[in-house]
């Protein structure tokens, strides 16, 4: 394994629009070098996000998730990230319980301004993803 | 607790509702069935022992509309506060008839104690009960083939009723967590891994652990049926079992009263109750929050606090 060059692996990134994705948008337009790994899907707000699509994305292909939405108390939309906060941090305990380590879901707040604090996330993340290797649960036979 | 006692509350209940839900016997000596009464005459077939096994009120969200008395244990008890807290039933609709538990039977575990042989009678005393089978008879304690939701009971006396049949009692054994639980939490990662994989892989996705739930109100919108959204298709792997088993935990994070139902119907002998028990641990570790307890109270996840006093940063 360590003398092959790491492999590509495949992180998602539930970003809410008004804050993270525009974050990671400034973070592209200030020329930041950010890990190609990621694959962002941008969500209204991060209470759209069901702890469901974390658990969709590992059990299809993903290794690591990523969700970030606005501050606590910053929500577009007032309350979204409060409702978000909680069912994160359940699911952020529920994984390991299942057997997949919860180092590979992390959930976080970053506004549209930190582009550098988001280049910092996502390449931390990038980098522990890479460290656990990939996670592989998902399998195409039918059984 | 007489049989006499219960019957009287019945029929009293039966003159101001349309149905009162209590139990009969079933197929054979080992297994009770739902008993719906509408007439008078329907009471003759009341039962009431540990072989009275089912939450009866599951019946409830769907009769919202109409006047019923059901007859309940504490656990069924707490299913009702479940339903209260969600809006799920109307109060002033359900007469309930409390009965303080000692504790039901697992059939399952019975059944293998007596090697599966077929069943011909069945008598209970205080704390025990004697099977009869053709190769003989075998006694039993009650305690030693109660279902994993008794060993960890803290409420067998109703927490709401209208009627308290028999005596409060109480029996705390102290063991909050599940045996099942306690050792899954000292494997590995990847033996967890493996050992729910195993599990699930069991699953046949006949949807009976669901159906059977209490708190899964959803009906034909169950989003693992339809079509749109598509969250699981119908091929038989194994990821889309594991799929299945977390949207049913997930949707009873911090709902599920532990009733036991889902692990009682599933022919497949898959601990499903489990992973909600799991989540019951963090909910009240989190929010200081038990299902079913508390009329009044909010489910952790249809609220929220500003400053989550128990929910820390993570770092990277
Ligand atoms: S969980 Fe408690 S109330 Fe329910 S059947 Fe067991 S002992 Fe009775
Ligand atoms: S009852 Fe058992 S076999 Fe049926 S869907 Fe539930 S877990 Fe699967
Ligand atoms: S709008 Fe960004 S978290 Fe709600």
């Amino acid at each position: 394994m360590s003398d092959i060059a790491p492999k590509e692996l495949k992180i998602v990134g539930f970003l809410c629009n008004w804050c993270s994705y525009g974050g990671a948008d400034t973070a592209g337009v200030s020329r930041f070098k950010q890990p190609p790994d990621l694959r962002i899907i941008r969500v209204p707000c991060s209470g759209r996000i069901d702890p469901l699509f974390v658990v969709k994305a590992l059990l299809n292909g993903a290794d690591g998730v990523l969700v970030s939405g606005c501050h606590p108390r910053d929500c577009h939309y007032s309350d979204g990230n409060f409702y978000a906060r909680r069912r994160l941090e359940m699911l952020k305990r529920l994984l390991p319980f299942l057997g997949i380590d919860d180092k590979r879901f992390h959930y976080t707040w970053i506004s549209a301004s930190e582009g550098q604090r988001w280049q910092q996330t996502v390449t931390a993340f990038v980098k522990r993803i890479h460290e656990l290797g990939p996670l592989n649960l998902k399998e195409e036979k039918q059984s | 607790m007489t049989v006499e006692k219960l019957k009287e509350t019945v029929l009293d209940t039966l003159k101001d509702v349309e149905l009162v839900m209590g139990y009969q016997m079933g197929f054979d000596a080992l297994h009770a069935t739902p008993l719906f009464i509408r007439k008078k005459e329907d009471a003759e077939r009341l039962i009431w022992n540990p072989l009275c096994v089912h939450n009866l009120t599951t019946y409830l969200p769907s009769l919202k509309k109409s006047r019923v008395g059901v007859v309940v244990k504490g656990c069924d008890s707490r299913t009702i506060i479940q339903f209260l807290q969600e809006g799920l039933i109307t109060r002033e609709n359900v007469t309930i008839i409390g009965i303080p538990c000692q504790g039901i039977i697992s059939v399952r575990k019975v059944l293998k104690e007596i090697e599966y042989e077929p069943v011909e009678e069945v008598s209970f005393n205080s704390d025990s009960m004697t099977i009869k089978t053709l190769k003989g008879s075998k006694t039993l304690k009650i305690e030693d083939v109660w279902p994993d939701k008794c060993i960890t009971c803290k409420y067998p006396t109703p927490l709401i009723y209208d009627y308290l049949i028999g005596e409060p009692v109480s029996f705390d054994r102290g063991v909050e967590v599940s045996q099942v639980i306690k050792e899954l939490e000292g494997k590995s990662l990847n033996e967890r891994l493996a050992y729910w994989q195993k599990e699930f892989d069991r699953c046949i996705r006949c949807y009976a652990c669901r159906n059977a739930c209490p708190l899964c109100v959803c009906q034909d919108s169950c989003i693992a049926e339809t079509r749109e959204p598509h969250w699981i298709s119908q091929r038989l792997t194994l990821n889309e079992k594991f799929m299945f088993h977390m949207i049913h935990a997930l949707h009873l994070a911090g709902r599920c009263v532990e009733c036991g139902e889902c692990a009682r119907v599933c022919p497949m002998d898959i601990p499903v109750n489990i992973l909600k028990k799991k989540i019951n641990l963090d909910m009240k570790e989190l929010f200081g929050y038990v299902p079913g307890v508390n009329a009044e109270d909010k489910p952790p996840m249809y609220t929220f606090n500003v400053d989550e006093v128990n929910i820390k940063e993570h770092g990277i």
